[in-house]
């Protein structure tokens, strides 16, 4: 990617804050083992529904386990499925995407109509219908969260080839005998890259989302490994006497959206010359 | 306008011819057969169910002739009957040889689902038109930085969480809302009036949470679109002649500014059908959402695979319906100038 397009993101406010969250949730989570006070899954019937203290800083469940060990925990299962089905998303996208803008004609109108198919079928359907066939586990979840969410990235790609094959420059390595591969990898895929990235990191908001929203209906990360998903059922439950259950997992789910949210919206911002919020 | 509505009801045939592949492929993902316990089918299921099964989806056949029967079950709208609902059929009623009438599943849920959906959507458009508005003509002042802040944390916050705070706050702490179903146990006690607020308030929590999450996406469009408008040289030249600001915005800008946002109510629809899911699960509600998420429990596989495909189609139709409405709108589709 351009890195002036980086730089000039990070110029305005909303994006770096965005960053900078997403880089801290980011470190809490790989340092989960280091840093976490307890075990995540070590059940302590002395403390049950412990309120917030000096001791455990976000309480602890229904089982005593401490919360906030549970939530480090948590978000690094949150952060491996998003990053894995967003990785799957945008390679499927970008391989549709580049083959449909490259090649055009019958190949092109065939993934194309497939684009509108997948999208008539509610995405939340279509991956409960694939997780009622098959079990509910973390490599099933990023693989199915990566193969509904492709459409997006294949429509981009396609369209970012489709004006850069009209180039000048293209023609002319066409012209002077440039094989498809070549072309491909050295000009087409390079020049679209960064908006590929804007969708990506988009993406990983959604992933994210929709992660925690089958976890939360005991469709995807299943218990005993924490997820903010998973966390914040275990808080229905006891939503009228521990309300630390509910809210913590909510607000860490809320907080790494929003930072992916405004770094993916700074980062378009920065690349849209028509926009001028930047400047 | 005619020819252009033959072309886009015969567009849909390839769309179904495509969506019954997919459904066709997910319902053969399962490892083994559907019936094997690897797929995770109740092990306690008899072997007389698994036969059922197998002769429901022709599994004993050829692929080919598999596909051709279920493709002919999704044109007939047969989609069997329910393995756990006490052998309801799935998508509409039947009539046995004594005359007793079986309401199907689906016919009972989807109404339930679609008026929530068609209300949380005008509650959207209600609020969403104006804040748009307000953010284009304040563009970069204060009130278009709040909208834009209040936007982002639309975009992020996860609708089942806000259910739950929303849930215990109104619900729970204050008791104005009731937080559970549709109707309250006494609802059939109670007079019109009764039950007309008794409906309302229970409706109220699960319409109000998806129109809080969608508005943020409707906002920014109509910001967006706004912002496009009021830059043509059709709103300098009203301005020149002196019209009132009033007028310019609101008679000029704001019908062409709205006019995609037909596009966008149709193709919200797939996101409504299965955000339905969560809200309807949280706050028990018998729709859509819920029959398929119990059914995806259950693992009653003629059900999941009734409503994923009634689903599609609904998703199919309404866009049609907002491509209709667009053309009867836009001049230049109804007298066939732009696309197709």
């Amino acid at each position: 990617m351009n890195k002036n397009v980086f730089i000039k993101a990070l110029s305005n406010p909303l994006a770096l804050a965005g960053f900078i969250i997403i880089v801290l949730v980011f470190l809490l989570s790989m340092l989960a083992p280091f840093i976490a006070p307890f075990d995540p899954n070590d059940i302590n019937v002395k403390a049950i529904l412990v309120e917030p203290s000096m001791q455990h800083w976000m309480g602890t469940d229904g089982l005593g386990r401490d919360v906030l060990s549970r939530m480090l925990h948590g978000g690094r299962i949150s952060l491996l499925v998003g990053l894995v089905a967003v990785g799957i998303s945008t390679a499927i996208g970008i391989i549709l995407g580049a083959i449909a803008g490259f090649y055009r004609g019958w190949i092109d109108t065939f993934i194309m109509r497939l684009v509108d198919v997948m999208l008539s079928i509610p995405s939340f359907f279509l991956i409960l219908a694939v997780i009622a066939f098959l079990t509910p586990s973390i490599i099933n979840i990023m693989i199915v969260i990566g193969l509904t969410s492709w459409m997006g990235v294949t429509r981009l790609v396609r369209a970012e080839f489709l004006s850069l094959n009209e180039r000048e420059f293209v023609t002319a390595s066409r012209t002077l005998g440039a094989k498809d591969t070549r072309l491909i990898f050295t000009h087409l895929l390079p020049n679209s890259l960064t908006p590929i990235i804007v969708s990506a990191v988009l993406g990983v908001a959604g992933a994210v989302l929709m992660e925690s929203g089958l976890s939360f209906l005991g469709l995807g990360v299943q218990a005993p490994q924490a997820s903010w998903g998973n966390i914040l059922t275990d808080g229905k439950e006891y939503i009228q006497f521990a309300w630390w259950l509910s809210l913590f997992p909510g607000l860490a789910i809320l907080i790494t959206v929003l930072g992916y949210n405004l770094l993916g919206e700074g980062l378009r911002d920065a690349l849209d010359p028509r926009s001028g919020s930047s400047k | 306008m005619l020819k252009y509505l033959i072309k886009r009801v015969l567009w849909m045939i390839p769309m179904l011819i495509g969506i019954s592949l997919i459904s066709f492929f997910i319902m053969h993902l399962a490892p083994g057969d559907i019936t094997s316990n690897e797929a995770a089918f109740n092990p306690k299921a008899s072997e007389e169910s698994r036969q059922k099964l197998r002769e429901m989806y022709n599994l004993d056949k050829p692929v080919t002739v598999q596909y051709g029967l279920w493709l002919k079950r999704m044109v007939t709208l047969d989609f069997g009957k329910s393995f756990a609902s006490h052998q309801k059929p799935v998508f509409w009623q039947t009539t046995d040889t004594d005359g007793n009438v079986t309401k199907g599943l689906i016919q009972e849920a989807l109404p339930i689902t679609l008026m929530i959906n068609l209300l949380g959507l005008g509650i959207t458009l209600m609020l969403a038109i104006p804040l748009g508005i307000i953010a284009a003509r304040k563009y970069l002042g204060w009130q278009d930085r709040f909208i834009t802040l209040f936007n982002f944390i639309g975009f992020s916050i996860p609708g089942f969480w806000l259910s739950l705070l929303l849930m215990y706050w109104l619900g729970v702490v204050n008791n104005w809302f009731p937080i559970s179903g549709l109707h309250s146990l006494n609802y059939e006690s109670l007079d019109t009036w009764g039950k007309l607020k008794d409906s309302l308030s229970h409706l109220f929590l699960p319409v109000i949470i998806p129109s809080i999450t969608g508005l943020a996406g409707i906002t920014l469009f109509v910001k967006n679109g706004m912002l496009d408008v009021l830059q043509q040289d059709y709103i300098t030249t009203a301005r020149a002649k002196g019209l009132n600001e009033h007028k310019v915005v609101y008679t000029h800008a704001l019908r062409n500014a709205l006019l995609p946002l037909i596009t966008i109510v149709g193709l919200s629809i797939p996101g409504l059908i299965g955000g339905s899911v969560i809200a309807e699960t949280i706050f028990a509600i018998p729709g859509m959402g819920k029959l398929f998420y119990d059914a995806v429990l259950m693992r009653d596989f003629p059900v999941v695979m009734g409503i994923l495909t009634i689903g599609s189609a609904l998703t199919l139709v309404g866009n049609l319906l907002a491509d209709v409405a667009y053309a009867w709108a836009d001049p230049r589709v109804r007298r066939g100038v732009a696309r197709g």
